[in-house]
């Protein structure tokens, strides 16, 4: 993959990672359609629009920290032709490889096996430091949550990775603003976020985390700063776009009916 | 006698695999000092991964780096590495199949008088729960170093268990490290005793002194808990009265483990001897003591056994 491609043609693939989601999650009776859908355009644009990943000679990194949006990776990873497209069906049935959190023993595409929060951006930092110890060009992407900033792990990591100058590392924080159960704002509110990342010794910015121009332009230039890892506050909707799942808590993990599932891929197509 | 602290033969491996091998790195929670590693600091600059006090970190950067093409050994003081990474332990590393050697520096209570806070007497009961992770608890400095080359070039995970507390050479320099394979150090048909660890010398002690009174204690020294040398347990379980297990960590480390395994095959009367509860403020010598870790507590425990199959 490379950045070649448009924002219009991440977002007619985005697109259709959505609606291969919702098939996935409705066929399997269980998934995070929520978190699904506030990430799939992040995911939509590292692996088609940024990254150099799945080629032999391929350098760069992504790691999906937020290992609970499985069915977002899987349908991007079939959209950028790293998983083949008939696997999805089984998703999380019996033996299948598409776990419901992503295993890196299971299938060649997954860069790490996430699921309990606070794993991926260690894991990335790692990736990072053995690249730059080879004097590699490639370039090493975090995706988390934002509720799952809340894990100390995270901020432990923001500092190895600052204090090392991994500038070619870069965590996009995906902040649709809800966890599990309530506004991360009401849970343990991570405000102001930019500030502690900048505090931590990271360039930040904040982008729409829905928008595939703004998202290709942050993360295909990075490192902003020489001698800084970038973070992207990626400002999102969960269950975005239909209209009755977006920023609703519940939808977390709700899998919706076969009417709901009608009107969803009707307001996704549109 | 000599004894010796293990942590030398590892850090003295350590560089000379480095030295052959551009991959080796070490990830450490400032723990350089602690666990020896200052001469591969020197050498090896670049390759000394230091995070800070982060040991949850720790061991994600290390999947990162195996991810990365290298074979990270992670080394820090065992009570922190397993107890606050176990998280990572059981998912960066051994769910994810990594070549990573996780080295459990100054395990058990082998700080002594710092107190249960810096113990980690259940380091072993924890990990053999976890699939993939080999189990390996080196006696002396031999068979740290056997161990610690042999881990290097293992394609998986695994936990090295290396101690401070001074031991005698038990094994001689060339003998090699063979995962799953019980070393036996004493024959004999009337019981058996079963070690690892810092406390093999006591088991040794126990055995010439049953020797004295007629009583011949097989000693099988289990450095590889995971795997167990079953076929050892068996024939020990088929030719003796009963097994004594040995062990400077609480009991449900090798006692459980053997007794799991020999429950179901063949099982026979078993006494089990390790630390029990937090320890007293003490020396690492009162509290084996305080455990009733002593070599005569091993040779009463194996009269017992052989007196009751009389």
């Amino acid at each position: 993959m490379s950045g070649h491609v448009s924002p219009a043609e991440l977002a007619d693939a985005a697109t259709r990672v959505r609606l291969q989601d919702l098939t996935m999650v409705t066929d399997a009776g269980m998934g995070h359609i929520g978190g699904e859908f506030s990430v799939t355009d992040i995911l939509v644009t590292l692996y088609l629009g940024v990254c150099d990943v799945g080629a032999e000679t391929a350098q760069d990194r992504v790691v999906l920290s937020k290992g609970h949006a499985a069915a977002a990776l899987y349908a991007t990873l079939a959209e950028a032709g790293l998983l083949a497209r008939d696997e999805l069906s089984t998703f999380v049935q019996a033996g299948s490889a598409l776990n419901g959190h992503p295993a890196r023993t299971k299938l060649d595409a997954v860069e790490a096996s996430t699921g309990p929060l606070g794993h991926g951006l260690p894991i990335g930092v790692g990736m990072a430091i053995a690249a730059a110890l080879d004097g590699s060009e490639g370039r090493t992407y975090v995706v988390t949550g934002d509720g799952e900033m809340q894990e100390g792990s995270n901020w432990e990591a923001l500092m190895i990775a600052a204090h090392r100058r991994l500038d070619r590392l870069t965590l996009i924080i995906d902040r649709n603003g809800l966890q599990q159960g309530a506004a991360v704002a009401a849970t343990s509110d991570l405000e102001p976020l930019a500030d502690k990342l900048r505090a931590f010794g990271w360039a930040v910015r904040e982008v729409d985390g829905h928008d595939h121009a703004a998202l290709q332009a942050a993360l295909s230039s990075v490192p902003w700063e020489a001698g800084r890892p970038s973070a992207v506050i990626a400002r999102t909707h969960k269950g975005h776009p239909v209209s009755f799942m977006s920023d609703v808590a519940a939808w977390h993990h709700r899998v919706p009916s076969s009417e709901e599932a009608s009107r969803a891929r009707v307001e996704i197509a549109s | 006698m000599t004894l010796f602290d293990c942590r030398d033969a590892f850090a003295d491996t350590l560089c000379t695999l480095a030295e052959k091998d551009d991959r080796i790195v070490a990830v450490v929670n400032d723990s350089i000092g602690s666990s020896k590693l200052g001469g591969f600091q020197q050498r090896f600059p670049e390759r000394i991964i230091n995070v800070g006090i982060a040991e949850q970190a720790m061991v994600g950067v290390a999947a990162g780096l195996a991810a990365g093409g290298r074979i990270p050994f992670v080394s820090a003081a065992s009570c922190f590495l397993t107890a606050r990474a176990m998280e990572q332990i059981k998912v960066d590393i051994a769910y994810s199949r990594h070549h990573v050697v996780l080295c459990g520096q100054s395990p058990g209570i082998s700080y002594g008088e710092l107190g249960p806070t810096h113990h980690s007497p259940e380091d072993l009961a924890w990990l053999r729960t976890i699939p993939g992770l080999e189990v390996i608890v080196p006696t002396d400095p031999a068979e740290t170093a056997a161990a610690v080359t042999w881990a290097a070039d293992h394609d998986g995970p695994v936990f090295l268990r290396i101690s401070r507390t001074g031991v005698p050479a038990v094994f001689d320099a060339e003998t090699p490290f063979h995962p799953g394979r019980a070393h036996m150090l004493r024959e004999g048909g009337d019981v058996t005793i079963v070690a690892l660890g810092t406390v093999v010398p006591r088991a040794l002690a126990a055995a010439d002194s049953l020797s004295a009174r007629g009583i011949a204690a097989r000693v099988l020294v289990m450095s590889s808990l995971v795997p167990l040398d079953t076929e050892a347990l068996l024939a020990a379980a088929r030719d003796t009265a009963g097994i004594v297990t040995v062990e400077e960590a609480y009991t449900c480390g090798l006692g459980g483990a053997v007794a799991e395994f020999l429950a179901q095959r063949c099982p026979v009367p078993m006494r089990m001897l390790g630390l029990r509860g937090f320890a007293p403020t003490g020396s690492v010598e009162y509290i084996l003591e305080d455990s009733g870790v002593t070599a005569d507590q091993v040779a009463s425990a194996c009269t017992e056994l052989v007196e009751r199959a009389a």
